[in-house]
């Protein structure tokens, strides 16, 4: 047991006043969202549930079960809450059916959702896999992304399961997570099989409340189910030095990939420390010279061969000047534009034209963006610019890419444990970790799995989305 | 056997630090470690079996018998690379050079490191010869009253530890009071030696803001840059600092114009050209050839440092080549005065006919092309280290510059050594 820390969260929530306050319902909220019960290990790494996986299928779907096949994954059938199902406990209350055990997952397969009347399904598979669900266990919710539908009702009722999904995250406990993903008419299993993998895996430990979407690309069947899907690649990793951007670089290096690390030279023997352990190589650069494109490209070039081409560019580099803007001056300003977005926007267009060592087609872009940009964040007006833009621009460019089967996508990350954010003050930092759904700070290895997932080539459909890795903040959409 | 040509691949070395201060707890072992896997990370070398890495040290501990085999145990390079410790004072780096890259012309080595380090605040130091000698004779005593006696002939003087000499032990003088003995017997100027300083300073200081040791240096505890170099200096500064050898009218060698005392290590990484463009590594420069010499600087009254001048003439006339045919000369600034003084010597018609045996002066160079990116006064002076300093920034420059009507990018190293040696080598761009 490692030793208890002295909590002063805990020392308050203790005090007469706190319980009182505890007791009533605003009260009972805040303990619960700063977290008075200690949080739980969430399951991580390329790990399935231990218990089993829930299907439950509306209408004659098809596209999940046929995925989970392709995948190699036995699922049950779900047990399914009607009056005539319940039985009588104890002081008479009906009590809903339940599973035999933990169930690992519930995975709902709602794309052929069209009237009102088929969310009567929906709530009677919901509860008993709730009331069953294991620790880290998984709520996924497959539907139709609802501008693929041209009929009012189908489509208005394929939003609502948005919010549907964000309240079943909030709901859940013991580090379980729920999360949505949109489909189209057109998606395939070994489209959507990257998808569902990473959701039910450990690795999107600390993804939750999310929705994203899945379109359509041709992906062969063993690219859909490698789970050594960068063998052969080279991978750019900017900011590889530590924290988030180490752990993204260990993490392509595990699935495959050589990494090459790219930080600013002053940053160079971390770096080396990060390269060398994954045999990847390192390049001391800043990334906001004019040509920092030209220079990864023509490093892939040199180290590894003049046809070499990079198959993905994770853009991690970032920094922060946080200040009011009543006290933000332009060289604060300007410094986090030109590193968190404009370096991105000119070594995007190198590494996109075509050169030796530049971006292979069927590619990958991922950038970070940040709760920041989507909630706004006091003192870092900056910052969130930068980031906002990041998601903009990934939206903007998944389009443009499309003929070169390229996807771009980023993720935006919440609060995430590193040396960075360990400077921050226990008390705000507790206050920070804890609000949110999974009541914990994520770790930098949950950013890198969901980058991964998101650059991987059996993700092709998968293209112009965000994805937070929060743990479903309190702030932000 | 074959004839095989080795290039310069390229380099990594650590920031030099002044010495006693960022780096006082780092070994020899630790820089020269760091420096490898500098190294390592920017090729790719990580797991992977080097030819043989080869270094050493000048201030090494006896406890460092094997220093560079202990450096590839401690980097991240594959535990089955051989390693070699070799010594040459502070030309161990660039003879460490020219080891590796015979063996690799001979194909002996498909690609090997050549490098050094040097720690001034890690000084090893040893008992006296007295206690040693008394210790020793206690050991092998198989008496007590033997051992009593070998004991009782320990006296109180004999428990002063011994620093490393500094001192060439066949003069007993320090090797600056040697180069001003030079200086004086050249008429080497103070103002010269101080604009040597200064555009050392100046250069370095450039190069560093232009990125050049981007990709030759590794930060390394939290050092990013060389200390020793001084952006804001000047004439006027460096004309207001007090000699600290030579005597009376003839003394000019201050702090500014001499090298102090900096820790650090450095390491050049050479390949088999053809092995480095299958295995897409860069190469910069090919070794051309290489010259060692040495001077008659103890009863022959020779100057110390000047032993390079003797290499020089061999090397070039091995090469048909003449003392102006280099686009890069890089002369190792052990003090400004010893630069100015191998310049001054190699255009003086009776130095080159009589000592040097020539048919006449090798002239003049064009001093525009000398330590172009600064050297040892700014960048400071880690003994064995600095070999492993000139060598691939200059494969970098002459890369860089390509070719030069319509021949390859010349380059010439100079560095001279304690006990009066003297390394050599010619580099041309690939």
């Amino acid at each position: 047991m490692p030793k208890k820390r002295f909590d002063p969260l805990e020392a308050l929530a203790t005090t007469p006043l706190a319980k009182a306050v505890a007791s009533s319902s605003i009260g009972k909220s805040v303990a619960t969202k700063l977290g008075v019960p200690p949080s739980v290990e969430l399951r991580r790494g390329r790990n399935n549930p231990g218990g089993a996986i829930s299907l439950a299928e509306l209408n004659n779907s098809t596209l999940t079960r046929r995925t989970l096949q392709l995948l190699g994954l036995f699922t049950i059938n779900p047990v399914i809450d009607t009056p005539d199902a319940r039985t009588l406990g104890e002081a008479g209350r009906p009590v809903p059916p339940g599973y035999e055990g933990r169930l690992g997952a519930l995975v709902l397969d709602l794309t052929e959702l069209r009237a009102v009347t088929d969310l009567e399904y929906v709530r009677g598979v919901l509860r008993p896999a709730i009331r069953a669900l294991e620790r880290s266990g998984r709520i996924i919710f497959v539907a139709r992304t609802p501008e693929t539908f041209d009929e009012l009702e189908p489509r208005v009722l394929a939003q609502g399961l948005d919010g549907l999904n964000r309240t079943v995250a909030k709901e859940l406990r013991g580090g379980a997570t729920s999360n949505l993903v949109w489909v189209d008419p057109e998606t395939t299993p070994q489209a959507l099989a990257s998808t569902l993998r990473f959701l039910l895996e450990g690795r999107s430990a600390y993804v939750d409340g999310q929705s994203w979407r899945v379109g359509a690309a041709e992906v062969a069947d063993d690219v859909a189910t490698s789970v050594r899907p960068y063998a052969g690649t080279i991978v750019a990793v900017t900011g590889a030095a530590r924290g988030i951007g180490a752990a993204i670089a260990r993490t392509f290096a595990r699935d495959g990939a050589t990494v090459v690390g790219v930080d600013i030279p002053a940053s160079g023997e971390a770096l080396a420390r990060v390269v060398n352990e994954i045999h990847g190589t390192a390049l001391q650069l800043d990334i906001t010279l004019p040509d920092a494109g030209e220079r990864i490209a023509a490093h892939v070039a040199e180290r590894y061969g003049e046809d070499a081409r990079l198959y993905a560019i994770i853009h991690n580099a970032g920094i922060t000047r946080d200040r009011m803007l009543a006290n933000l001056d332009e060289k604060g300003w300007a410094a986090v534009l030109d590193v968190n977005l404009a370096a991105q926007l000119r070594m995007n267009a190198s590494l996109l034209d075509g050169r030796a060592g530049g971006l292979a087609d069927g590619g990958s872009i991922v950038g970070i963006s940040s709760t920041s940009g989507i909630a706004g964040n006091k003192g870092q007006a900056n910052y969130a610019t930068s980031k906002a833009a990041i998601a903009g621009l990934v939206r903007a460019m998944a389009p443009r890419l499309a003929d070169r089967r390229i996807t771009i996508n980023a993720v935006g990350p919440g609060f995430i444990e590193t040396e960075m954010t360990a400077a921050i003050p226990y008390l705000q930092r507790q206050i920070f970790q804890r609000s949110n759904s999974l009541a914990q700070g994520g770790k930098p290895v949950d950013v890198a799995e969901t980058i991964a997932y998101l650059a991987d080539p059996a993700s092709a459909a998968v293209t112009g989305q965000v994805v937070r890795v929060c743990g479903q903040a309190l702030v932000g959409q | 056997m074959t004839d095989r040509t080795a290039v310069v691949v390229g380099g990594n070395r650590i920031p030099f630090a002044r010495s006693h201060g960022a780096y006082r707890q780092a070994s020899n072992i630790d820089m020269l470690t760091a420096a490898i896997d500098g190294l390592a990370a920017r090729f790719g070398l990580s797991g992977h079996r080097v030819g043989e890495v080869v270094g050493g040290a000048v201030l090494k501990h006896s406890r460092d018998f094997n220093l560079t085999r202990e450096a590839v145990l401690g980097s991240s390079l594959d535990p089955h690379t051989a390693a070699c410790d070799l010594q040459q004072a502070c030309a161990t780096g660039l003879e460490a050079t020219i080891y590796v890259s015979n063996k690799i012309r001979l194909g002996q080595l498909v690609d090997g490191i050549a490098g050094g380090a040097d720690s001034v605040s890690d000084t090893p130091m040893s008992v006296s010869d007295g206690l040693r000698r008394a210790l020793l004779a206690a050991n092998a005593a198989k008496t007590l009253p033997a051992r009593l006696a070998a004991i009782s002939s320990i006296r109180p003087g004999h428990l002063v530890p011994d620093p490393p000499g500094i001192t060439e032990p066949r003069t007993g003088l320090s090797m600056g009071e040697h180069q001003a003995l030079t200086t004086s017997r050249w008429g080497i100027g103070r103002t010269e030696q101080d604009e040597v300083a200064l555009a050392s300073h100046q250069n370095l200081a450039r190069a560093w803001g232009e990125g050049f040791f981007d990709d030759l240096v590794t930060p390394y505890l939290g050092v990013t840059k060389d200390q020793g170099v001084r952006v804001d200096t000047t004439l006027e500064k460096l004309g207001a600092l007090k000699p600290v050898f030579g005597r009376g009218e003839g003394a000019t060698m201050t702090a500014g114009n001499s090298t102090g005392f900096f820790d650090g290590a450095a390491v050049t990484y050479l390949a088999d050209a053809d092995y480095a463009a299958e295995h897409h590594l860069p190469a910069l420069a090919r070794i051309v050839d290489v010259e060692v010499a040495a001077g008659d600087y103890t009863l022959g009254g020779e100057d110390l440092l000047l032993a390079p001048t003797y290499a020089i003439p061999r090397l070039l006339e091995r090469n048909h080549l003449l003392w102006q045919d280099f686009d890069y000369y890089e002369i190792h600034e052990a003090f400004a005065a010893t630069v100015l003084a191998t310049l001054a010597a190699l255009n003086d018609e009776a130095y080159c006919r009589s000592t040097l045996g020539l048919s006449g002066a090798l002239g003049e160079i064009d001093r525009s092309r000398l330590n172009v990116n600064g050297s040892s006064l700014a960048a400071g002076h880690p003994f064995a280290a600095t070999g492993g300093r000139i060598v691939p920034a200059l494969a970098k420059l002459l890369h860089q510059r390509g070719t030069v009507d319509g021949r390859p990018a010349r380059g010439i190293v100079s560095i001279c050594a304690a006990g009066g040696q003297g390394a050599v080598a010619i580099l041309e761009a690939c």
